[in-house]
């Protein structure tokens, strides 16, 4: 095997030994890889917790640490960007039987990831809202209008609260009565330079996902309706548009203006 | 023979960085730049923290940028890998700097990738024949790909490896001279790993082709001991940068006059206040260099 083959092998498992070809000037060359195994393990260990900070704080540091070393071990990085780091952390834990008495964490971490990519999603701007309004006051066409969201926006369907739980673990969070073990539909996005996370109706997660999956207004708004029969649609377009959700409008051509 | 084409085809950069203090970048400092616009050389900040999409790391950036000149550092190129070098991850590069056209780009002398895995780490090379090669044609590469030269930066380093045939400074030495890429020249790191090693910093530094050298980096280290009580530096960035280093880096300055100097820190972040005192302690050190005959 090459150095570095098990250079790296040796750095995320503290189980292996030194590999051999290290040296140093008094031949305590293990307490001195150490150091490398400590800033590697330690460096990523940080970078999940930095990520996934109320996931951290609901199984307490040490445990965070053990879990995410064992991770690392798991899956470590697949590229430099830190951010990225963590894709895989909410099925990790899913299947973590230690944190089984948390059955909501895998669904926090999830929500975390989606608020680290919100982030640093692309940027793109508001649709114009007269554009947007004089469209929307044609119903001929509505059904068959195309919104285009923002990079930012994502949703999460979980059978906990967790746009709830994680709300309260937040500086400006309030910390209201709510009943973790309710299903939730949580909507993230960007508005300006701000992650914004909003509890919401069942519906509004479908209408979404059926836009971004390249359904018209029309259809989307059928299959959130099948899903929540009291979804409401000028709501949800409210929520959409007061936070420059929608960045494009577009008919099919044949009933392009 | 080496292939040392990239030296006469990539010609060094014209408009370097002043010959100031620097900071590195920190996102929790966006704000407070911006409002202040403090007197500082120069900023610093880590490449793979903007290879992002959009959002406010690039906003920050671009509105800083517009009024600081731009250092990129990246850590994350592994150039000193066994394997071959990420080229969705040299793209990545080559498009942040086109977007920031940024007076610098460094990296490290160093390995921190393993085939698909990213240890987020500078780890050590074995310094002999075919480290040498290797690292000569990965500067290569990634100096035709980004079409300029880049400074490689001295590791710090807790081992060493047997079979190696060229101590550090002659190794860099090598891969300046082959490569042609620039060099930054990290005094902390120099100090830390002397230090370990038992090893005259001075002595390593008049090794260096010092002619190269056009950054200088200035962090603090963590002090530790190894299992027989010998002292053992950490490169931590995580603290103010020690006396010794000050001592060091003044000597450094006599030997080859004021050179953009970026004072690091990334872990125990302090208020900005207290960077900026460290910035100007080093700009005092520059101008005594620079009116020195």
């Amino acid at each position: 095997m090459k150095l570095q083959e098990v250079f790296s092998s040796a750095v995320l498992d503290s189980q292996q030994p030194c590999p051999g070809g290290v040296v140093s000037r008094n031949g305590h060359f293990e307490s001195r890889f150490a150091v490398y195994r400590n800033n590697v393990q330690r460096g990523l260990i940080n970078a999940l917790a930095f990520s996934y900070p109320v996931v951290s704080i609901l199984v307490g540091k040490d445990f965070f640490q053990e879990m995410a070393r064992l991770f690392i071990k798991h899956s470590p990085p697949d590229n430099p960007v830190m951010s990225t780091y963590g894709i895989r952390l909410a099925d990790f834990i899913s299947n973590f039987a230690p944190a089984s008495s948390l059955p909501y964490l895998a669904d926090i971490a999830r929500l975390e990831r989606l608020c680290m990519d919100a982030y640093h999603a692309a940027d793109a701007s508001a649709v114009n809202p007269q554009a947007l309004a004089q469209m929307l006051h044609v119903p001929e066409s509505l059904d068959q209008l195309h919104l285009q969201l923002h990079p930012s926006v994502a949703t999460l369907d979980s059978p906990y609260s967790v746009a709830d739980l994680w709300a309260t673990h937040q500086s400006e969070g309030q910390c209201h009565g709510y009943d973790l073990n309710l299903p939730q539909s949580t909507v993230v996005l960007r508005y300006g330079l701000s992650v914004e996370v909003f509890a919401v109706r069942p519906g509004y997660t479908a209408f979404i996902n059926h836009l971004q999956g390249g359904y018209a207004l029309g259809p989307a708004a059928e299959h959130a309706l099948h899903v929540d029969p009291y979804f409401d649609l000028s709501k949800a377009l409210a929520l959409l548009i007061a936070h420059g959700a929608i960045t494009d409008l577009s008919l099919p051509p044949e009933i392009s203006p | 023979m080496m292939n040392s084409s990239t030296a006469s085809l990539i010609a060094p950069l014209s408009p370097l960085l002043p010959p100031r203090a620097g900071l590195g970048l920190k996102a929790e400092h966006f704000k407070e730049v911006l409002q202040t616009l403090p007197d500082v050389g120069f900023f610093e900040v880590h490449a793979e923290n903007y290879m992002v999409a959009g959002g406010p790391f690039h906003h920050y950036l671009g509105l800083i940028s517009e009024r600081y000149p731009l250092s990129i550092h990246g850590v994350g190129l592994s150039i000193g890998s066994e394997t071959p070098l990420n080229i969705e991850h040299l793209q990545r590069l080559k498009t942040l700097l086109a977007r920031y056209q940024p007076k610098m780009f460094s990296e490290h002398l160093a390995w921190s990738s393993h085939g698909p895995y990213f240890l987020n780490d500078l780890l050590p090379l074995r310094y002999d024949a075919s480290t040498l090669q290797r690292v000569c044609n990965h500067i290569d590469q990634v100096q035709n790909t980004l079409q300029r030269q880049i400074l490689l930066e001295n590791p710090a380093t807790y081992i060493e490896f047997d079979q190696a045939h060229f101590d550090e400074a002659s190794f860099i030495h090598e891969v300046i001279t082959r490569s042609g890429c620039g060099l930054l020249l990290d005094v902390n790191n120099v100090y830390v790993t002397c230090v370990n090693h038992g090893r005259d910093p001075l002595a390593y530094i008049n090794a260096l082709p010092l002619h190269a050298v056009s950054e200088l980096h200035l962090a603090g280290f963590a002090e530790d001991v190894d299992k027989s009580g010998q002292r053992l530096l950490i490169d931590s960035h995580g603290a103010p940068v020690d006396q010794a280093v000050w001592a060091l880096y003044q000597q450094v300055l006599e030997c080859i006059g004021p050179v953009a100097t970026l004072i690091e820190r990334d872990n125990q972040l302090p208020v900005f206040s207290e960077l900026l005192a460290q910035a100007r302690l080093a700009d005092s050190y520059l101008l005594t260099a620079q009116v020195q005959p």
